[in-house]
């Protein structure tokens, strides 16, 4: 066990890789998803359509190889150079935008119709709207659900790991190949993303109490 | 003020609305009864908009509501719901002066002002800083009012503002509406409470299966209706 303390603090370093990228991909694939979500609910059909292409493939198809197809193809098709961390934040937002648009799409129209007639009645145009009265009705409905599509995605982010991106899952790697120590060097990312998961869960139940005030 | 003509609104073929003709004068009350799934509701959407009418037009101050000019005119118009439809994250005073603020640009402090002045009126000022769901069904419908209201309409159109209410808190509601009514507010009122009509309204338009029936004075509206279905109707709910 001991052989394994000095490199303790390499994989903590983990810690904030992985945060800063389950941050990223969460955030941008949750404003994604609200604009494809949109889409699906709007008058265009052929914008709705779009965005029903594009769900259906992204939950149609591994994350994995949407990551690592992101990764070595476009390099290839095109003069950029990705690295694999904005790969990863590609295919992880792009992957999670598809999912939580169709839990927000069930969470607008969990919305009272009312509320969209009331606004309607009201002069208050449709994206301020959305945005100041059904958006926030919606999101209290769909909390749970979004929580669990955050831990989800805590979770699979390990996966970036294969593209060489240094997360507390590959810093785990790295030191039980060097260490031989797999028991040690597996058992701390085992724990690391166990207690953010739970952390997350408590926050997430937390927000719910918070916004239960008009039921 | 509103000039209807030759309205028509058929849902997926289903017939709601058939030929409907009729004009509200300027500080004219108008109670609009009749059975359920008679197409009251519908009638009023189309006022403001909400419904396009399949055939015919709706003319308010002269204007045929269409499309392209539908945020306009309903600029002229209120309504008040069944169900209240407040805002449920936000406070009475937050529902009030939203649309205010948001869509005709008065600041913060000018709306707080007019919606304070309106919660006056409704009685409610000691309600400002509540949520809707801290409040009885008679005060969620006194603030709806007000909400509608802080719009400044011309006209204030109410969809059976207290059908959902508790017989105890529906006076209330019909004190605030006769209040408004007073002031000269032109309203289209479609209600179930054959007392409070045959009290305030100027006029009454009785609906059966999406035609104008029967449209005269309250007084000989219950006293000498003159068809059969308006004579049975009132049997009924009398
Ligand atoms: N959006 C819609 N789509 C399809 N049918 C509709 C729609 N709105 C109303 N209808 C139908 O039109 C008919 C008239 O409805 P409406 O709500 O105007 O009646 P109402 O007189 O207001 O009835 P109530 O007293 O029950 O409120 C009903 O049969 C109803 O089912
Ligand atoms: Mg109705």
């Amino acid at each position: 066990m001991e052989e394994i303390i000095p490199s303790i603090p390499f994989i903590l370093e983990g810690i904030l890789i992985t945060l800063k990228f389950v941050l990223l991909s969460g955030v941008i694939g949750f404003i994604l998803g609200i604009g494809v979500a949109l889409a699906k609910l709007g008058k265009s059909k052929a914008l709705g359509k779009i965005a029903g292409a594009y769900t259906a493939f992204f939950r149609g198809t591994p994350l994995i190889l949407q990551l690592v197809y992101i990764y070595y193809v476009i390099p290839q098709v095109t003069p950029w150079n990705i690295e694999p961390f904005v790969a990863g934040v590609i295919a992880f937002s792009l992957n999670s935008a598809a999912y939580i648009s169709e839990i927000i799409r069930a969470g607008i129209q969990s919305v009272d119709k009312g509320q969209f007639e009331a606004a309607k009645a009201l002069n208050i145009p449709y994206f301020k709207a959305m945005r100041k009265i059904i958006l926030p009705q919606a999101i209290k409905h769909i909390l749970p659900a979004l929580m669990n599509e955050g831990i989800m995605l805590l979770k699979e982010s390990a996966v970036i790991s294969v593209i060489g991106v240094s997360d507390i899952m590959r810093r785990g790697q790295i030191v039980a190949a060097d260490t031989y120590n797999y028991i040690g060097a597996l058992t701390i990312p085992l724990i690391l993303y166990f207690l953010m998961v739970r952390m997350l869960e408590m926050y997430g139940s937390r927000v719910e109490r918070r916004l239960s005030y008009s039921d | 003020m509103i000039k209807v003509n030759q309205l028509s609104k058929t849902f997926k073929k289903m017939p709601v609305l058939n030929n409907i003709s009729t004009e509200i004068n300027k500080k004219e009350v108008v109670a609009v009864i009749g059975p359920s799934g008679s197409g009251k509701s519908t009638f009023l959407r189309c006022l403001n908009g909400l419904e396009q009418p399949t055939e015919g037009q709706v003319y308010i101050d002269g204007t045929q509501l269409n499309e392209q000019n539908v945020t306009q005119i309903r600029e002229k118009t209120g309504m008040v719901f069944q169900h209240f439809h407040l805002f449920p994250h936000m406070t009475v005073l937050q529902n009030i002066t939203f649309a205010p603020m948001e869509t005709h640009g008065k600041s913060k402090k000018e709306a707080e002002e007019n919606a304070m002045k309106l919660l006056e009126t409704v009685g409610l000022s000691d309600k400002a800083n509540s949520y809707p769901n801290q409040l009885s069904g008679g005060q969620k419908q006194r603030v709806a009012i007000a909400r509608a209201l802080a719009m400044h309409p011309e006209i204030m159109l109410f969809d059976e503002p207290t059908s959902a209410l508790d017989p105890e808190m529906v006076k209330e509601v019909l004190d605030v509406m006769k209040q408004l009514a007073s002031t000269g507010m032109t309203m289209v009122i479609v209600t179930h409470e054959m007392a409070f009509a045959r009290e305030v309204a100027d006029r009454i338009i009785f609906l059966d299966q999406g035609a104008v029936v029967e449209e005269t004075t309250p007084i000989q509206f219950f006293n000498t209706p003159s068809t059969e279905r308006a004579q049975s109707f009132l049997q009924k709910v009398l």
